[in-house]
């Protein structure tokens, strides 16, 4: 197979493809840093997939797809941030703004970020967003504490989607990186508004997802009983976390839940944040 | 210094199935010097080095080495806390000790005998009585982790064990958050750890495992990955 030949074919459909692939575009620099021996690992994703398809593997989700699934996401926490930084009616303690403030620009910069990476293969934000989710949050830009619940789990899902994308990534330096980079400052933002909620009177919420054998939901809005599916869950690969030893004794079924974070499908996402005007 | 206890390797509900597949690609780790870790002669440092092995059995002994180190850590804090705690940071440290405890056990069980050896950690630069030096040592460790995390991901060949490395990277990135808005509020994701493109750190091994090393007595080598002691 030759390279060149790949080049000039991705280049049919992608006439951007030879710049988006030049360390001259910030994107791709910033990408190379990440480590020294990416030469060959950070050529673009497009190869990786027409590789894929060259030799007839197994169809997982092209990189493309999961890079535009997560702008499609970015895109509405973007949205919801922006909104909420200008909706007086929410009158944001002034302590809380900063933390705000951050995560409403890590999610316009991820938002930039994929779309630079994906060039004309990106998918444009929806012309509106529906943030009570066809009426189920109706005060979500009058009142905080509902602003601040519909935050939480969106931040949550968002976690989630990511680390249910990573095996589609497999392998991948360049992407599968950015994406993990992507990934855990989703999860801070999640711990954060949590503490926040924490702060406010919710006071069993902790900065990380609880649950029982019975609860997946630590919201205690069952409204987005959805979005935490699955997540007190014990089994990881194979070994109850339950039976391993703790300090004393062995592992609360607590600690068994918090632990570790579960992932969510596409499909389940995708089911999730169509209330909010997503397609 | 202390000694972290070896407890054996669980072996109800495992699955070592799927590492049986890596088992052959070379974990020579181990054995070394582990005996004399407690009384380890001075002048012979050289020979109390652990190396984490390569394939996705390396990856998991340096997932296992840095919560090995974690769990270390919030067992001392959480065994003796600093002046002044306050019960809400009691108690969530006392969570992120049984966070940090679980993800120790699950890749020794997960490992099981392709488990490196329990290290030997040293604490002497932190003084446990002082909120400061216990805080910013914690937040150290947990955005150290992170980086790890999310440098390794990558090297990882099974798709089973790169969910588990993200189900337990994101737990650390809320640790990483609480400790610092304890710090210093709204600090959870600041510009030493996120940049402008809103992406956390990425660390390779190499560059983990020297930080991870102040606070080891057996020190961590990862001879397949570029960091050699």
């Amino acid at each position: 197979m030759n390279f060149f030949n790949i080049i000039s074919e991705i280049e049919k459909v992608d006439p951007e493809f030879q710049d988006r692939i030049s360390p001259r575009r910030a994107a791709i620099k910033n990408i190379t840093s990440f480590g020294s021996k990416v030469a060959v690992a950070a050529l673009p994703f497009a190869v990786s997939t027409l590789f894929k398809k060259a030799y007839g593997q197994t169809a997982t989700v092209a990189v493309n797809d999961v890079l535009n699934y997560a702008l499609k996401l970015e895109y509405l926490e973007a949205a919801f941030y922006n909104q909420g930084a200008t909706a007086a009616a929410l009158n944001i303690p002034s302590a809380d703004k900063a933390y705000l403030t951050t995560a409403q620009n890590h999610e316009n910069q991820h938002v930039a970020f994929l779309k630079q990476i994906l060039g004309s293969a990106a998918v444009n934000a929806a012309a509106a967003y529906d943030f009570t989710a066809k009426g189920t949050f109706p005060t979500v830009f009058t009142n905080y504490d509902t602003y601040l619940a519909v935050a939480q789990a969106l931040e949550d899902t968002g976690v989630r989607a990511y680390k249910g994308q990573a095996p589609n990534l497999l392998g991948n330096q360049t992407v599968l990186s950015a994406a993990l980079a992507i990934h855990s400052v989703e999860a801070r933002h999640a711990s954060a508004v949590r503490q926040i909620r924490r702060s406010r009177g919710a006071t069993t919420t902790k900065p990380w997802i609880s649950g029982s054998a019975t609860v997946a939901n630590d919201t205690g809005i069952s409204a987005v009983d959805g979005n935490y599916a699955g997540e007190n869950n014990v089994n990881q690969g194979g070994v109850d976390i339950t039976k391993l030893p703790a300090t004393s004794g062995t592992t609360s079924i607590t600690a068994a839940i918090e632990s570790f974070d579960e992932p969510l499908t596409m499909a389940q996402v995708v089911a999730l944040v169509a209330p909010f005007g997503v397609s | 210094m202390e000694t972290l206890s070896p407890k054996d390797a669980l072996s109800e509900g495992m699955a070592r199935r799927s590492f049986l597949r890596y088992a052959g690609i070379g974990v020579a780790a181990g054995t070394i010097a582990m005996t004399s870790a407690c009384k380890k002669d001075k002048n012979n440092n050289s020979s109390n080095v652990i190396d984490i092995g390569s394939g996705d059995v390396g990856i998991l002994n340096y997932a296992y080495a840095l919560e090995q180190l974690e769990a270390a850590f919030y067992v001392r804090v959480a065994a003796s806390p600093y002046a002044n705690i306050t019960s809400a940071e009691s108690a969530l440290l006392t969570d992120i000790r049984d966070h940090e405890v679980a993800h120790r056990e699950f890749f020794k069980a997960a490992l099981g005998a392709n488990a490196i050896a329990g290290l030997t950690v040293d604490f002497s630069l932190i003084n446990f009585a002082d909120r400061t030096s216990v805080l910013n040592t914690a937040k150290a460790f947990e955005d150290l982790g992170v980086a790890a995390y999310n440098g390794a991901g990558y090297l990882i060949k099974d798709a089973g064990y790169l969910t588990l490395a993200g189900k337990i990277v994101s737990v650390e990135a809320r640790h990483a958050a609480y400790i610092r808005n304890l710090i210093s509020p709204g600090s959870y994701a600041d510009s030493t750890v996120v940049d402008s493109n809103g992406l956390d750190k990425v660390m390779p091994i190499a560059q983990v495992l020297p930080t991870a090393n102040q606070f080891l007595s057996t020190k961590v080598s990862a001879n397949n990955y570029g960091y050699n002691i």
